[in-house]
């Protein structure tokens, strides 16, 4: 048998269709599990699309290269779990394009983030993150606070979300620079928050993240974005995390 | 590379070439190692037994009907994306397994704690007292020393831990409450209070807001403020009903002592009156919900025991003060804090704290417990814990 080989190398034909086979199984191994993704992905109550500021923020956080450094998942393991919280579920980065779930941690995992420091700590992070963990290496992001935040376009990124699945309502795109203003600017335009309310949920965190009322930067953006990470499926703390205390939508 | 099929022997290993030739190396035709060849089938035969034991393959039928509970062993899932395998083995399980395993270690101490609810007899039972500290301190490390700093000795804007120094109250339930609830977290029982911004909002003009500092920086200096300062009348008008006549602060309203030279935002002129301009309004999150009930209790008893507790349960029984030794440093220096803004002076956290120790009812000094919160090394050495 091992002495044959040369008849399949030289005979070129033959090796081709011997390639297209080869190949074909890898294909259809790695691909037809992504055509059934519904079926792997647990239904659970209070997932939903991000906030156009949210959205914004995501698009900071890729734009910026936050990925290689910080992942956005949380294994199953006990000290995972201990650490950081609820292990992640798939559904909770359902609607990340692309997902950030990432495998390198040079900083500290981020999935479950959201609400867990103030966001003057965020500001004053982001800044200078020697300010407040000395032993940090992170690179400093203050320029975020003199940006302003991409919301012109929101709604062109929000349309080409929906082609993949994620669920944006016209209304949501329409509204999408209103709604995504009005989130950060609180003061001013209470209607618009109602708005914005009204169309993406009450558990909205709409303030101003950065401080400064006067304009939406990339800081309330990216800042809104870090808040709501792994806060939107609410996880009975009291109980020992199993599989079953995740909240299943049975619908 | 010839394509010639007249064989050629090398030599020298007397091994068949393949003819290809470059550059005078010739390639001999040595068939894969044996060896190689059989591991490589094993493997393949390994994992026909692994698809069978183990989740593998992608089923049909979830095509064919919406996914529906399933029972895998203790676990409910409610997707049936995949097979099973033999085993049932799922790694929601082997989570459950290990933490399991965990909890049934910490149980002789975790059903004792959860029994007594009473922080003042778990200070006085030094083997549960010890259990709480241990977990308090790992729970700080992970979700308060990001803020709060390793050593609680916070940072600008956020406050330092092992001073005497409270906004909201240090006395176990004020810690507990700020803790469960947070202040200005957002949570419908969060601690609230909002300090006007007197210039940005108009409300006083920029020369008095001057004045008001001046009178500030008076309070808090050696000799103390003199009531014929201009600023006098408008720190009355202004500023007293949430920091008190003499300026020593409100804790129903988390309004800071501005007497004790501690400053949360600098205490340099132009710290100062940014706050008077601007105010401030720092945010401490809620973490009930987000931590279980053993942990804010165990977090209460840890913050509480850093060197600034108040009230019932400040003493450290003694017995657990020997016992903890090893992490007790011969010096009690803090970190050195980054930022060349940080005011809060530390001799004035540790001395102020020996004082109280001196004051409250008890007859164990609390030193032993401030040095081990004040000191950050303290925390990397954890081996005595377990």
């Amino acid at each position: 048998m091992l002495h044959h080989h040369a008849k399949l190398e030289r005979k070129s034909v033959i090796m081709l269709l011997f390639i297209i086979v080869t190949v074909l199984i890898g294909g259809i191994v790695e691909i037809i599990p992504l055509f059934r993704m519904e079926t792997v992905i647990e239904p659970v109550k209070g997932v939903r699309p991000y906030t156009p500021l949210e959205l914004a923020g995501y698009n900071i956080y890729i734009r910026e290269g936050c990925y290689n450094c910080h992942s956005q998942q949380i294994r199953p393991l006990r000290d995972e779990v201990a650490r950081y919280g609820h292990y992640s579920l798939a559904a909770e980065s359902m609607y990340d394009h692309p997902f950030q779930w990432g495998s390198k941690r040079t900083g500290p995992e981020l999935a479950r983030v959201g609400g867990r420091y103030s966001d003057d700590w965020h500001v004053a992070h982001l800044k200078d993150p020697r300010a407040v963990v000395p032993e940090s290496i992170m690179p400093t992001y203050a320029f975020l606070l003199n940006n302003q935040a991409e919301l012109n376009d929101i709604g062109e990124h929000m349309k080409v979300l929906r082609t993949v699945g994620v669920p944006y309502t016209d209304d949501q795109i329409a509204n999408a620079y209103q709604d995504g203003m009005a989130q950060a600017h609180t003061e001013d335009l209470d209607e618009n928050v109602a708005g914005l309310l009204e169309r993406h949920g009450d558990k909205i965190n709409a303030r101003v993240f950065d401080g400064n009322p006067e304009m939406v930067t990339e800081m309330d953006a990216l800042i809104a974005y870090l808040q709501v990470l792994g806060t939107m499926v609410e996880f009975p703390a009291a109980e020992p995390v199993t599989p079953d205390t995740a909240p299943v939508d049975q619908e | 590379m010839s394509d010639q099929h007249n064989k050629e022997i090398d030599q020298i290993t007397g091994v068949e070439t393949t003819g290809h030739e470059w550059d005078g190396l010739k390639e001999l035709n040595n068939p894969a190692p044996r060896w190689w060849v059989w591991v490589w089938v094993a493997t393949v035969v390994w994992s026909v037994g692994y698809w069978v034991v183990y989740p593998a393959w992608p089923t049909a039928w979830p095509f064919f009907g919406s996914g529906s509970m399933e029972q895998t062993g203790s676990v409910t899932r409610t997707t049936t994306g995949a097979t099973k395998g033999t085993f049932g083995w799922t790694q929601y399980e082997e989570l459950e397994a290990s933490q399991a395993e965990i909890t049934a270690r910490q149980a002789q101490y975790l059903d004792k704690f959860q029994a007594t609810t009473s922080y003042d007899q778990i200070s006085k039972d030094p083997e549960l007292y010890a259990f709480a500290q241990a977990g308090g301190k790992a729970l700080f490390k992970n979700n308060c020393a990001v803020c709060h700093g390793s050593g609680a000795e916070g940072s600008k804007g956020f406050p330092n831990l092992n001073d005497d120094d409270w906004l909201w109250g240090g006395t176990l339930a004020d810690i507990e409450q700020t803790l469960r609830y947070g202040v200005r977290s957002g949570h419908d029982e969060a601690r609230q209070s909002v300090m006007p911004s007197f210039g940005k909002d108009e409300l006083l003009e920029k020369e008095e807001i001057e004045q008001v500092v001046d009178y500030v920086l008076a309070l808090s200096s050696d000799t103390g403020a003199d009531s014929n300062l201009p600023g006098a009348e408008i720190f009355a008008n202004n500023c007293a009903s949430c920091h008190g006549e003499n300026g020593a602060g409100g804790r129903d309203f988390g309004a800071p002592n501005l007497t004790d030279a501690i400053w949360l935002y600098g205490g340099e002129r132009a710290d100062i009156s940014n706050t008077v301009y601007f105010a401030h309004a720092g945010v401490m999150p809620f973490w009930e919900g987000k931590l279980d009930e053993d942990s804010i209790r165990q977090l209460t008893l840890y913050v509480h025991s850093l060197g600034g507790g108040e009230g019932e349960g400040a003493a450290v029984p003694e017995k657990v003060s020997m016992e903890v030794p090893a992490e007790v440093p011969a010096q009690a220096e803090e970190e050195p804090v980054v930022t060349d803004e940080e005011p809060v002076a530390e001799e004035s956290s540790s001395e102020v704290s020996s004082e109280a120790a001196t004051e409250l009812d008890v007859d164990v000094p609390a030193e032993p417990s401030v040095e081990e919160g004040s000191n950050p090394e303290a925390v990397s050495d954890e081996s005595a814990d377990k």
